[in-house]
């Protein structure tokens, strides 16, 4: 298993293929995606590779993660995530990884903070009828209905559907397509929508539920020459 | 200028090149030959009418070509610079004062016309001068 990348989303556009039919796109950047540590079986009990991307402000950093990125001698980054990874699949850390680490036409899965709603009725949140518009129906057009049963059970059962906060949460959307990738400019396209607003960071991995294609870097795509020595100690 | 912006911009030029659109406004009568599948061979198909808006936003311009077709007003929107679309003809410009005719869709026969434009932009008068 490979590790993922971390992107932030820039936003939607549209590419006209050969073929003339327009594909929606949505656009992500791969901003200083680098490995900060990693964990093995040895140390942590699992394997797998934290990645780092972004540049934050320098008052932004405590002094405890100036010290975790000084260690790793990378720039302080202003995401942090960790991808499980398979043993062999470790990357060295300080590797400054590229959008090419996904090839165009394959599947990925993309995980996001989807976007606050904030207190939604249950006709918004989980699509409910509502109630009619006449017959006798006042003032309560878009409630719920009923919640349970009579003195018996005498409780609304745990997790019924009603009214409440949507959105704002970690939602993973599955099998979209690379339409393509620009390595120069740190770009990977998908096709289709992906959670969360623009600006937010989403998480890209290969897909769990197809089969990968043939000629997929391994353990990852890394950016040559680059200049890991810097460190962070500023 | 973002990276959206950028790669949309790419994309224009990419599509434009090697084929030219003329520069046409709402009132103007169109030919639109437009690449149509019919089974495994390509043709193309010649669409015919009014443009009755335009709308321009980059990679995303899209024009309204309106017309009547068997005594049934038909309108098509196409994206401007689809490669779908072989070219586009202009047969003839109208004199208009509104960015949108949308009032053409009330309109049948005589009071749907649209007078000729011969001066101004874009004719033939304006440029000899």
């Amino acid at each position: 298993m490979r590790a993922g990348l971390i992107a932030q989303k820039l936003g939607m556009s549209r590419i006209f293929d050969t073929e003339g039919a327009h594909v929606p796109v949505t656009v992500l950047k791969i901003d200083n995606c680098q490995v900060v540590a990693v964990r093995t079986a040895e140390t942590d009990g699992y394997t797998a590779v934290q990645l780092g991307a972004g540049t934050p402000k320098v008052k932004n950093v405590t002094k405890p993660m100036r010290g975790h990125f000084a260690k790793a001698k990378v720039e302080p980054k202003r995401k942090l995530v960790e991808f499980r990874v398979s043993p062999d699949a470790l990357i060295e850390v300080g590797a400054e990884l590229s959008a090419e680490h996904f090839v165009a036409g394959q599947f990925v899965d993309v995980t996001g903070t989807s976007i606050g709603k904030g207190f939604a009725g249950s006709m918004k949140r989980w699509n409910f009828g509502g109630l009619r518009a006449t017959h006798g129906v006042s003032v309560s057009h878009r409630s719920h209905g009923s919640t349970g049963n009579r003195q018996d059970p005498g409780k609304t059962f745990k997790n019924k559907k009603m009214a409440g906060h949507l959105g704002d949460e970690r939602v993973t959307t599955l099998n979209l397509k690379v339409v393509s990738v620009d390595a120069a400019r740190g770009l990977v396209l998908i096709k289709g929508s992906v959670p969360g607003s623009e600006g937010g960071w989403v998480l890209i991995r290969d897909a769990i539920k197809k089969p990968a294609p043939e000629g997929l870097p391994f353990p990852a795509a890394l950016k040559a020459a680059a200049d890991t020595g810097e460190g962070a100690a500023s | 200028m973002n990276i959206l912006q950028q790669i949309e911009q790419e994309q224009v030029a990419k599509l434009t090149a090697g084929r030219t659109l003329p520069e046409f406004s709402p009132g103007d009568t169109l030919r639109v030959n437009v690449k149509v599948i019919e089974g495994t061979r390509e043709r193309i198909q010649a669409y015919e009418g009014v443009c009755i808006g335009r709308k321009n936003a980059g990679l995303n311009s899209s024009f309204t070509v309106r017309k009547i077709s068997y005594g049934e007003g038909v309108e098509r929107v196409f994206p401007l610079y689809s490669p779908r679309i072989d070219s586009i003809e202009l047969v003839r410009k109208g004199d208009v004062r509104r960015a949108k005719l949308y009032y053409l869709r009330d309109r049948r026969g005589k009071s749907a016309r649209i007078t000729e434009r011969t001066t101004g932009r874009g004719t033939s008068k304006a440029a000899a001068e």
